[in-house]
């Protein structure tokens, strides 16, 4: 089960080979990196919280996966999980972050100001720009193995420091379970609300359990910083607003996460992190940084275009439809995002998407006029 | 922050349960016993049990009807033997807080012990699903000799179709919300040697969920006997559908009267069936194909879950003691447009569903009608109240078809 170790005494009794999953129909970094050995190693172990490989694998058990997409296929209960079970994470890790290996560092850099430009993309083609991460607040449980009473104290604990936010960060919590109809429409409205998850990828690592209880909303007076707690990860952390002045949207994302950790530290606790790993996030895709920078941005031309997706690749961006993650482009417009988590810096990241994006605007203001992009295409980053 | 954890070994076998949880300290250490398991397992509580209670304000379902502060403080720090805890047991009825008109159970066992280690809050669900069926103080009556059965022979004018379901556990394997992997190949193994030895008008053959053709899927479609991996929230909160399709099948007889599933929401399921009115040869099957699956895995060492208090144990409490559901597809075109159609079926301890099965609506005039009760009387009893019922029910149709009045019978048990 995802959460509490009390069944693992029981199936040690079973030799590894009667337990191992049967990965043969499976398409996901987890199945692709576990062997019998492996397994036979991890069973017997624990996290000090009783995380066990088999909640690290379950999701991946029961979501096969796509031929076409590679999903992660394990989730972290705990930030001890990473190193417990590095024997199986870290090759994960280093197949889906682009060769990062156990002994690299990851830097962090949440500075604004190194952030070159950013302020002039083109609002007649950007529609809107997005930054946004996690943050894992240490001494709790992750959301697939955490006890109500943690859920509940991470709740508190977040409110409590975003309560005390102030200037254009000043803001108010909606919790899920307490929200009256009308706050409930006005975030839908304002495209906040999120609902409870439907995607077994996410439902079968136990991160759902006992929703919406410790669920809530959290978003300044402007709408323009929004804060998830206990969804897929005790907290994501949004900055957003409409048009293309990315180092606006920045900027507060830096100010605002910033301005947290500081009352998280007050507290006497502070956000999971380390050297190699940055921040600490409940799916290893989002280690590193968590940081997802992204526009919506009117590109019909471009999309259509035979050497799209090698634009993309070289740019290290990748385009998604505005409805998210799994979702397809609507009318030529496309969510453009960077590809990387992890070995890159905050500011690197956002750098290649204001760099990326404003190129992509170039060649789709070209291919309007009917020449050609040859002279544009970009190195590989 | 240190989590402290005890080990405590002993030597004695299902002495039960002792919790340590000291006084303002994060530990908490379990005495577990069992032959296999020498190591006491624990069980992590980091917060005291107000912190942890669920909020069940929206909640209606008979766990959270029944779970106060007090049994959840009492229970939430116990685990069975195999180390199943209450809220892995309540998880489902947490996630899923219910109909304003249907009450559901909102709990599973996890294994045979659980159905012990949380009487305390077990017990009242099941007196409230059960009609008062208190089991401290009951004993539930088996009675497979469907020799006693009277009449069972229903006009096919109106009856479509007739089947008996019910459930079985092995007993020493964990059930589907907790099973290991291991555990449940174990179960399919030790099912599926046993009806490998059925024969005559009981031989079949199995088809593996994992290893099915796709000619093999499209038949058993055809067939009306393939299971798929539970959509129900109700079903999937509850871990039963883990690893799926992982040692899950349906076995069925060549004239595909007697079907068996393994590993679904119970170790199995086990159904007979057959078009038309004969619902004594249905029973017979049933009765005559459950007696030889047992015999045949005692005949390995091994046997069902039963005990006198509870009858057989399935997953959920609502299939306790029969765990035994029959009915038929009946047509009743003009009865079920009469306002007392409802009055009647309660009188007569009949439920009606769609011809889907439960949670789904009515298709024309053709009706799932089956026994509302599970536990507390017998299989032989169960049936004779759908024979009895039904019968009434055909005759309630004929008279109104002739434009005669019909009556509400009285009701046949309190």
């Amino acid at each position: 089960m995802p959460f509490g170790n009390t069944h693992n005494v029981l199936k040690l009794k079973y030799a590894s080979s009667e337990e191992y999953p049967d990965l043969s129909q499976h398409n996901n970094h987890m199945a692709k990196i576990l062997t019998p050995a492996i397994y036979e190693r991890l069973r017997s172990k624990q996290t000090p919280s009783g995380f066990t490989l088999d909640d690290v694998i379950q999701t991946g058990i029961d979501n096969p996966g796509h031929p076409f997409i590679m999903t992660v296929g394990c989730v972290a209960g705990d930030e001890e999980t990473y190193e417990v079970f590095k024997e199986l994470l870290d090759p994960i890790i280093e197949d889906r972050h682009g060769g990062y290996k156990p002994t690299d560092k990851h830097k962090t850099d949440l500075n604004p100001d190194n952030l070159k430009g950013g302020d002039d993309l083109d609002p007649n083609y950007v529609i809107s720009s997005r930054v946004r991460t996690g943050r894992s607040i240490r001494g709790f449980c992750l959301p697939p193995h955490c006890s109500r009473g943690e859920r509940r104290g991470v709740e508190k604990m977040s409110v409590e420091a975003l309560d005390s936010l102030s200037g254009d960060l000043k803001g108010k919590y909606y919790a899920l379970k307490n929200m009256t109809d009308a706050e409930q429409q006005q975030l839908i409205d304002d495209h906040f609300l999120f609902d409870k998850p439907v995607s077994p990828l996410l439902l079968a690592s136990g991160m759902a359990r006992d929703w919406p209880d410790g669920r809530g909303i959290w978003h300044n007076d402007t709408k323009t910083f929004l804060v998830w707690v206990n969804e897929e990860d005790h907290l994501r952390v949004i900055s957003m607003q409409k048009g293309g002045n990315m180092k606006e949207v920045f900027n507060r994302f830096c100010t605002g996460l910033t301005k947290i950790e500081t009352l998280f530290k007050d507290k006497g606790t502070s956000f999971m992190w380390n050297e190699h790993l940055g921040y600490v996030l409940t799916c290893p895709s989002n280690l590193g940084t968590g940081l997802r920078a992204g526009v919506h941005v009117k590109i019909p031309n471009m999309s259509k275009h035979a050497k799209f997706e090698e634009v993309l690749k070289r740019l290290r961006l990748q385009k998604r439809g505005t409805g998210g993650v799994d979702t397809a482009a609507v009318g030529g417009t496309f969510d453009i995002s960077n590809a990387d988590r992890l070995g890159f810096s905050e500011v690197e990241l956002v750098q290649m998407v204001v760099d990326g994006v404003k190129l992509l605007v170039e060649m789709e203001k070209k291919l309007e006029k009917g020449q050609s992009i040859d002279d544009l295409m970009p190195a590989q980053k | 922050m240190a989590n402290n954890f005890a080990r405590i070994l002993s030597g004695k076998r299902n002495v039960g349960i002792m919790s340590l949880v000291g006084a303002g300290s994060l530990t908490a250490a379990f005495l577990l016993n069992r032959e296999h398991v020498t190591a006491g397992a624990q069980v992590r509580r980091v917060y005291p049990a107000s912190a942890d209670y669920p909020d069940l304000r929206k909640h209606n379902n008979c766990m959270a009807s029944h779970l106060t502060p007090a049994i959840y403080a009492k229970l939430v720090d116990k685990a069975t033997p195999n180390g199943y805890t209450l809220d892995q047991a309540i998880q489902t009825g947490v996630d899923n807080p219910g109909h304003p008109f249907i009450k559901t159970v909102g709990m599973v066992a996890g294994d045979e012990e659980s159905y012990e280690v949380f009487a305390d809050l077990l017990d009242p669900v099941i007196k409230e699903r059960h009609n008062g069926y208190d089991p401290q103080t009951m004993t539930h009556p088996t009675d497979l000799d469907s020799n006693k059965l009277k009449s069972g022979k229903f006009d096919e004018r109106y009856v479509l179709s007739s089947r008996v379901r019910t459930g079985r556990s092995i007993r020493g394997l964990s059930l589907p919300p907790a099973c290991t992997r291991a555990e449940r190949r174990e179960v399919e193994k030790v099912v599926v040697d046993a009806l490998a030895g059925l024969k005559g008008d009981l031989a079949g053959t199995y088809y593996s969920l994992t290893h099915m053709t796709d000619q093999e899927q499209q038949q058993l479609i055809d067939d009306h006997f393939l299971f798929d991996k539970p959509v129900s929230p109700l079903l999937t909160c509850s871990g039963m559908a883990r690893d799926w399709p992982d040692a899950r099948g349906i076995w069925h007889n060549n004239t595909k009267t007697f079907l068996i599933w393994i590993n679904e929401e119970d170790h199995t399921r086990v159904i007979s069936m057959e078009k038309g009115g004969n619902m004594k040869r249905v029973f017979d099957r049933f009765c005559t194909g459950l007696k030889e699956v047992e015999r045949l895995i005692q005949e390995k060492g091994w046997e069902f879950m039963w005990n006198e208090r509870l009858g057989y144990i399935l997953t959920c409490p609502s299939n306790l003691g029969t765990g035994l559901r029959a009915g038929v597809h009946v047509n009743l075109p003009k009865l079920s447009k009469d306002p007392r159609f409802t009055k009647i079926l309660d009188n007569l301890r009949l439920q009606k569903r769609g011809t889907g099965g439960v949670d789904t609506a009515a298709v024309g005039s053709t009706f799932d009608i089956s026994n509302l009760d599970r536990l507390g009387q017998s299989e032989v009893q169960l049936v004779q109240t759908v024979v009895d019922g039904v019968n009434y029910l055909i005759e309630c149709e004929k008279k109104l078809e002739k434009g005669q009045d019909i009556k509400i019978p009285p009701p046949v048990r309190k």
